[in-house]
């Protein structure tokens, strides 16, 4: 195998040394390769899901013969156009245990690394605005006990103590309560890429942006290699991680999956000075609320209901969104908005992720993460990695399988969050 | 903002009055049906990058279903059509065609 270039260590003493010297000596994060025609495992997506597949691969398993395939540019789909917000309140059994892992590795992740990637466990309340939601919620909180994962119910008066900027009283979608996870919280998602890709790259793996999958190439019913814009590639494994797009590489390998794919958007205000230090939910009214770094307010909306490919989103969906968020936050209605965009998100029936091997041999897809991947993303690729390694899944994929549909197992977070989640 | 013509009342309703009901044409698989066709019939999509054909529902206008033949890629709408049709009719393939002269229907003409 070729020997990669190295980035060299980041610490306050590489920053000293820089500072000396004009920071001339930085070195690239990661190499631009150009494709070899064999690699034991190919993993098509260098977004999160994708890059933190092929790092669990060589962390956990000691594989380092992977291409890490992208279209675009690395980290340029969902990874970079969510709304980075972190949390493992879950009803289910088995996506409390997945998310709870992806949230306890983001707690150590910038050390693991050795890239920042400003992991800010500020603490996230998910509002609840009518009876309803208080009952969902309070037995979201005794489900969570059980699993071990930390949350709890609050009180309006607490809820106001943390949220200063919230008007309770309603008229129409009052505060009577929140489900409040104490270490949720966001992280900076194009870092989380980035030093993914970083260490990937240490570890000898090529990424290769600018690359598309044209073709998926089998012989009896195994997987040979893939055709891309850079020529044919050939391979043991395919992992295919591409989100919004998984249905096309799916067709293109021989199958069909549970999946549609529907524009999700998200905007933010113009920065201002701190005034909410936690993140937000509000689902009845299908608004997401946090304060970035920079000051702006970053808002979630809902989906669009029909399929849609064109990464943005629609007006009303904004004005839905924004018209809801302002009753409960009046201050916003004084701010101007600055940017809006959209991501292309692959929704299964249940709203749960596919972790799974496929009719094809060889062939492994991780996908359907819907409006919620950013939080999964280091568990999804540390269970990815197992199912891939092994051949088959590890205790946090299994209930994750493309079976579960045909045997009627569904991993039911439509009902339990009955919005996008 | 996305705008359908409803066949049934014939208002050209905008997004804000329509429901929508996901992939059209789905054949629903009797009872003797095979496991793996039951389980294509509820799950499998094809959820294409180009031309859909889709069901919809005029909810807050006639309340009734009618189906939509629509680019995913484009979001330009090729026609509507009433929903008591087995495949898209020959106006709507005519009208895919204009726009997108290599688009192949995957039907065959009964």
């Amino acid at each position: 195998m070729p020997e990669a270039p190295t980035s060299g260590r980041y610490s306050v003493f590489a920053l000293a040394r820089e500072a000396l010297r004009q920071h001339t000596g930085w070195r690239r994060a990661w190499a631009s390769p150009e494709p070899r025609n064999r690699y034991k495992v190919i993993v098509v997506g260098a977004g999160g899901h994708g890059l933190a597949t092929a790092y669990y691969l060589g962390k956990n398993f000691g594989i380092t013969d992977i291409a890490v395939l992208e279209k675009g540019w690395l980290g340029g789909g969902n990874t970079g156009r969510n709304t980075t917000i972190i949390r493992s309140n879950y009803l289910k059994d088995p996506s409390a245990a997945l998310y709870e892992k992806a949230r306890s590795l983001y707690e150590t992740l910038s050390q693991d690394l050795n890239y920042n990637i400003m992991f800010s466990p500020r603490g996230l309340i998910m509002l609840a605005q009518t009876e309803h939601e208080v009952r969902g919620y309070r037995r979201t909180v005794h489900a969570n006990t059980l699993q071990g994962v930390a949350t709890e119910w609050i009180e309006p008066a607490r809820l106001k103590q943390l949220v200063p900027i919230i008007n309770l009283d309603g008229p129409r979608y009052p505060v009577l309560g929140g489900l409040y996870q104490a270490r949720g919280g966001t992280a900076r998602h194009d870092a989380v890429a980035w030093g993914y890709a970083r260490a990937c790259s240490d570890m000898g793996m090529h990424i290769i942006q600018n690359c598309e999958v044209t073709g998926v190439e089998t012989e009896g019913g195994k997987v040979r290699a893939v055709n891309t814009s850079k020529g044919r590639i050939g391979c043991d494994k395919l992992a295919i991680v591409v989100a919004g797009h998984s249905s096309q590489l799916a067709e293109m390998a021989g199958f069909r999956l549970p999946i549609e794919s529907v524009a999700l958007q998200a905007l933010v205000s113009e920065p201002i000075k701190p005034c909410m230090d936690v993140v937000v939910m509000a689902n009845t009214v299908h608004g997401y609320l946090s304060q970035s770094d920079k000051g702006e307010m970053v808002i979630g909306g809902g989906t669009d209901g029909f399929n849609n490919f064109t990464q943005r989103g629609s007006w009303h969906h904004v004005e839905e969104t924004v018209r809801a968020l302002i009753e409960t936050f009046p201050m916003l209605s004084r701010l101007k908005m600055l940017r809006q965009w959209g991501g292309i998100v692959d929704m299964t029936g249940d709203r749960s992720a596919i972790l799974s091997a496929t009719p094809v041999g060889g062939i492994f897809v991780n996908c359907g993460w819907g409006t919620g991947g950013f939080k999964a993303i280091p568990g999804s690729g540390w269970a990815m990695a197992e199912l891939i390694a092994k051949g088959s899944p590890g205790p946090l994929a299994a209930d994750f399988g493309l079976g579960r549909f045909r045997e009627g197992r569904f991993i039911d977070e439509s009902v339990a969050a009955g919005v996008a989640h | 903002m996305l705008i359908l013509t409803c066949p049934c009342c014939g208002v050209a309703a905008e997004e804000t009055e329509l429901q929508p009901g996901g992939e059209a044409h789905l054949k629903r698989v009797g009872p003797g049906g095979s496991d793996d066709e039951f389980e294509a019939y509820l799950f499998a999509r094809k959820n294409p990058k180009g031309v859909h054909f889709e069901r919809w529902r005029h909810a807050y206008g006639c309340g009734k279903w009618f189906l939509a033949a629509r680019c995913t890629a484009t979001l330009q709408v090729f026609g509507t059509y009433k929903a008591q049709t087995p495949h898209p009719p020959a106006e709507i393939v005519e009208k895919i065609r204009e726009a997108r002269p290599d688009w192949q229907p995957d039907w065959s003409a009964e």
